[in-house]
Order: structure tokens, then sequence, then C-alpha cells
């Protein structure tokens, strides 16, 4: 499944339209808690956060992630979606609860991490 | 073996804006040595956690990557305080970060044991009120 693709399944909105959609989502993660990402991050991964500050873009970059999914419409910081485009990381923004993206995203066959 | 890269990034206290940084550019030149992907993942990783760590606890430092045809190798120096019990700080789990960094999403206790998960070799010596020093190698042949 592609960026494009779950873009009207979780209702996103695209924060980062410089970002590539095609790019593949090879499994979804929600966790706040950024030491712990940096620990079980994966290559691909969608991941659910209402963190909103720049070390956000810099654990997800690292991992190659694919998207990073602000949920219930949370607005990421400027300098975050800045230093988002320059990664060309993903950043999408969905009116839903990370539970229901979680659960949405896992329903349409997108896997947990490994 | 000579060096291939050979480069230094200092790092301050709390300077949260720039955290991350010295680690992207580390990965950026690797990338272009053509590390392989696995490897780049894993000093990535610990090149991350090591330079949080400088920006969390220490009162600032050098993050320095050396890259020889054998191997990675990464080493971060700071100029204190010293970690007085390391045993301690290598549990999971324990940690001593601010509340500033914790209103963040650091603090897990995940910095130090994940650095060695990543690396193949991991040493880190700590002197209170001199510093510590991490030597991480990851090897490449």
């Amino acid at each position: 499944m592609k960026i494009k693709d779950i873009i009207p399944l979780i209702e996103a909105k695209v924060i980062t339209p410089e970002a590539d959609p095609e790019k593949e989502v090879l499994c979804g993660y929600t966790c706040d808690l950024l030491s712990w990402v940096m620990a079980h991050g994966q290559e691909g991964m969608a991941w659910v956060t209402v963190q909103i500050h720049m070390n956000v873009i810099a654990v997800a970059a690292l991992h190659d992630m694919a998207c990073v999914i602000m949920p219930e419409s949370i607005r990421m910081e400027k300098e975050s979606i800045e230093k988002a485009v320059e990664e060309g990381i993903c950043v999408l923004e969905s009116p839903l609860s990370g539970y229901e993206i979680c659960g949405r995203l896992h329903a349409a066959g997108v896997p947990d991490k490994d | 073996m000579s060096a291939l890269i050979h480069k230094e990034y200092p790092v301050e206290m709390a300077d949260y804006d720039h955290a991350g940084e010295a680690s992207a550019d580390i990965k950026r030149q690797l990338k272009q040595l053509g590390v392989p992907a696995s490897v780049l993942r894993r000093v990535s990783v610990a090149s991350y956690e090591v330079e949080l760590n400088l920006v969390i606890h220490s009162e600032g430092g050098v993050l320095t990557l050396e890259v020889t045809p054998e191997a990675v190798r990464l080493i971060s120096a700071d100029r204190g305080p010293g970690i007085p019990d390391v045993d301690l700080a290598m549990r999971e789990g324990w940690s001593t970060a601010s509340e500033t960094a914790r209103s963040l999403g650091f603090g897990a206790g995940m910095g130090l044991p994940n650095m060695k998960r990543n690396a193949d070799d991991f040493n880190i010596t700590s002197k209170v009120g001199e510093g510590t020093t991490i030597d991480m190698g990851f090897r490449l042949a």
C-alpha cells in the first residue's frame, strides 16, 4: 500500500505536498515517546504521534519512515514541517483519533512492525 | 588503514532545536560512500542516540565520525558531568532526563542500551567531574 492510498482511508490532509505519494507504506506504529520509537522504528513505517516538534522528523528520517501521521487534526510546528520537506518525509494530518487511524490501516492490510 | 572520513561535530547542551543535525549529516556522508543499508541504519540509530545524550545529559561535547574501509567508528566525548554508576545507566528504563527532555518525548531510558544493541563494539568510560566517552564500532568488512 502506498501513501496515496492511505490518505483517503484516514481522511487525511497532506501537509507536505512536496513529499512522494508513491512511497510504499510497509508497516504502521503509534507511540509518543521518541526514545522508544528510536529503538523500535523501521523503514517504510507510517507513524502516528501527537508530538509536533522537530525531533519527530529527525527520528522519522533516520529510520527512512514513509510518513508521520498527526491524529485529531493536531497541527505540526512550522519548523517541523519545513524540516520534513527538507528530509523528504511526508506529514499527514487526520481528524481521526490515533486508535481509529491504526484500526483503519490495520484493517486495510498495513501490518505491524517486525 | 587510512581514514576515508574523519569529521568532528560539536554538540551543545540543551540545544534541542539542532539535535539530530550531526546524525543527519553522518547518515548523508555514509550513504554517499555506499555503506550498506543495514549498517547505515544501525549507525544512524546509534549516532542519534549518542547525539541526543550529549544534548540531554552532558555539558556539551564532540561527536567524531571516522570511516576506514573496515569499519565506521563513532566516538562521543563530553566535558562532563560524568556518570556515577555506569552499570545503572546501562539498564533499560533507567533515566535521569530533565522535565524538558521528558516533555519532548525523551528519557525512556533506552539510549545507552539501544546504542549497545546497534553497535558491533561498544565501550563506555566515565569519570564524575571529568566526563564520559563512548566509543562504538560498526564492521564494514
